[in-house]
């Protein structure tokens, strides 16, 4: 049985659409990564799977729920850890848990010891009558993963966990998701790391201007785009002229910088002497050369026509909004 | 275990993390305990012959007089800051943590509205204690404070729902905050600081009708001279229709952001 199943689902706001007749269905126990730059419904859509937000189209349903017409039976189903983790910076951590486990209405009892536990888990026992406002942030996403994990839901949503986090703290939230689906909790992750979105999910669902773009396994995805491609990194100067002796090798992929030429080729390395010659002789230096497979941001350009880290790069903070 | 119980276990939770956070942040707390205190200082030190004018009630002291002033004033501002507090839960999106919870939505107001309840005990008891301390008498004893301490606590509640529909109708602690002059403005149009009958036209004519000068005359009533029924029953239901306005509006507001997000 599906754990979620969405069907034409949208929201406007006003005249603006923020979700435009999303379709998608996530099995029981699987991670599903919901991918897609700032601005592009993410978050609207968790909004309204988790009862936040009232769809303006379509339907929806969550542990078997209908998430307008039966919220609160959806709501004792699902964690929730919102993006920019919601938390009291005046509350110590051990409190924020145990109110989060009063709302689920857990027994006082149970729920301080539920409390203990999940601190434990996620390595906040020390820090746990320190005040939230003094944590570090992978510390904050850790302790709002706990208060999401205190009534064992059988959904989890992740909205962006891991955005704005180092390395090392990213890599923890990774591994308590692994091992928290590993337990048999369904995961709904939004991200935009595409890295995020390849190590973490089953199935992955790319979503553009409100639209799903693509929707699969990233295996299968990134076969769909087939052919690895030659990443070169050139003098800006020399940038046209590579463009013209690439482009009779293999086809041109929009570039990520000023710097670089992407040229896809159907044999891979064994393409890679070709181009070497073909630069040579044209009098082209390269600065580096580099053989990249297919990956999320190959199957973002092709569905988009733009990078997704480079549309992350590009976008002002804060803008487009989202809900 | 019931609804109702799971209900009131989790408005005695908010309430508490309510009263924690107001203690936690100095900001918040200042304008209920400190402002109220200095200002009950100054005006007593500064204008204690008042007693003296034609048309002043009689009273033991000035400081008797203003202790009901003072206490409406810290019931003010308490219900002013429980807005500010939910509006800034708003913005950093707590209450969004609390609306994914299975529970009753209208449990978030009536928490922040204990907490508030609870400031407005806090308070009632902070100015009885300054007031005995300073040698003001409670003319009607105990009873009469006991029913100073209810009105108090009570009406801090109905104003806090005030504060908390403008919260939730605008989001914005910035704007709830902005409202703490009008609040100062609607108190001094009052009874609160001035007697009905010292006061000229318009004031007095607007003091007569204010609800608050209601409000304030029942908790005056039995520290300076003692329970009377009509004083006492006019506060009550002044603060029923406060509390009502509170409620409805604040229902109102929270549909509105439900369905809006």
């Amino acid at each position: 049985m599906p754990a979620i199943v969405v069907e034409g689902l949208e929201r406007a706001f006003d005249e603006v659409f923020a979700v435009q007749g999303v379709d998608l269905a996530v099995d029981e126990g699987e991670i599903y990564g919901f991918l897609g730059p700032n601005g592009a419904g993410k978050t609207t859509t968790v909004r309204m799977l988790t009862t936040l937000l009232l769809p303006t189209g379509g339907r929806a349903t969550v542990a078997g729920h209908d998430v307008v017409k039966e919220a609160r039976a959806v709501r004792t189903s699902i964690g929730v850890a919102l993006q920019e983790a919601a938390l009291d910076p005046l509350m110590t951590g051990r409190e924020l848990i145990r109110l989060q486990a009063t709302l689920q209405g857990i027994p006082t009892a149970e729920g301080k010891r539920r409390a203990d536990d999940l601190l434990e888990r996620v390595d906040l026992a020390e820090a746990a009558d320190r005040r939230v406002g003094d944590y570090s942030g992978g510390m904050q996403r850790r302790l709002d993963l706990a208060a999401a994990l205190v009534h064992e839901p059988r959904v989890l949503f992740l909205d962006e966990p891991t955005t704005g986090l180092d390395p090392v703290s990213r890599k923890t939230i990774w591994e308590e998701v692994r091992a928290l689906n590993d337990e048999g909790t369904t995961v709904f992750l939004t991200t935009q790391y595409l890295e995020e979105a390849d190590q973490l999910a089953d199935n992955v669902g790319i979503i553009d201007s409100g639209r799903i773009v693509a929707e699969g396994t990233p295996e299968s995805l990134k076969a769909e785009i087939g052919n690895p491609h030659i990443q070169l990194t050139l003098d800006e100067g020399s940038i046209a002229r590579a463009e013209e002796v690439c482009g009779g090798i293999g086809k041109l992929l929009p570039p990520k910088d000023g710097r670089t030429v992407l040229v896809e080729v159907e044999n891979g390395a064994a393409d890679i002497p070709q181009v070497v010659r073909a630069l040579d002789e044209a009098g082209i230096a390269v600065e580096s050369l580099e053989l990249v497979r297919p990956t999320l941001d190959d199957v973002f350009v092709e569905k988009t026509g733009y990078h997704l880290e480079q549309e992350e790069e590009e976008s002002p903070e804060g803008e487009p909004v989202e809900a | 275990m019931n609804s109702l119980a799971t209900n009131l276990r989790v408005v005695r939770a908010l309430g508490m993390r309510s009263i924690r956070q107001t203690f936690r942040r100095p900001q918040l707390m200042a304008p209920i305990i400190v402002f109220p205190t200095l200002l009950l200082a100054i005006q007593t030190g500064g204008a204690g012959s008042a007693i003296n004018l034609p048309g002043f009630p009689p009273v033991q002291s000035f400081l008797q007089f203003m202790l009901a002033g003072a206490m409406m004033q810290s019931l003010m501002l308490a219900g002013n800051s429980g807005g500010i507090a939910l509006a800034v839960d708003i913005e950093m999106g707590f209450t969004d943590r609390l609306f994914a919870a299975p529970i009753s939505r209208f449990t978030i107001v009536l928490g922040r509205l204990a907490g508030t309840a609870a400031l407005g005990l806090f308070a009632a008891l902070w100015f009885l204690a300054i007031g005995l301390i300073f040698g003001a008498e409670i003319e009607s004893g105990v009873p009469g404070a006991l029913i100073a301490i209810a009105l108090v606590t009570t009406c801090a509640l109905a104003v806090g729902g005030i504060g908390a529909a403008i919260a939730l109708r605008t989001g914005s602690a910035s704007v709830v905050q902005g409202l703490f002059p009008l609040v100062l403005v609607v108190l001094f149009i009052s009874t609160a600081f001035f007697p009905q009958d010292l006061m000229i036209e318009p004031a007095k004519t607007i003091a007569e009708y204010n609800p608050l000068s209601f409000v304030v005359d029942g908790i005056r009533d039995p520290m300076i001279s003692g329970i009377s029924g009509s004083e006492t029953l006019d506060a009550v239901l002044a603060i029923a229709g406060i509390a009502a306005l509170g409620l409805v509006l604040s229902a109102r507001a929270l549909r509105h952001r439900v369905r809006t997000g």
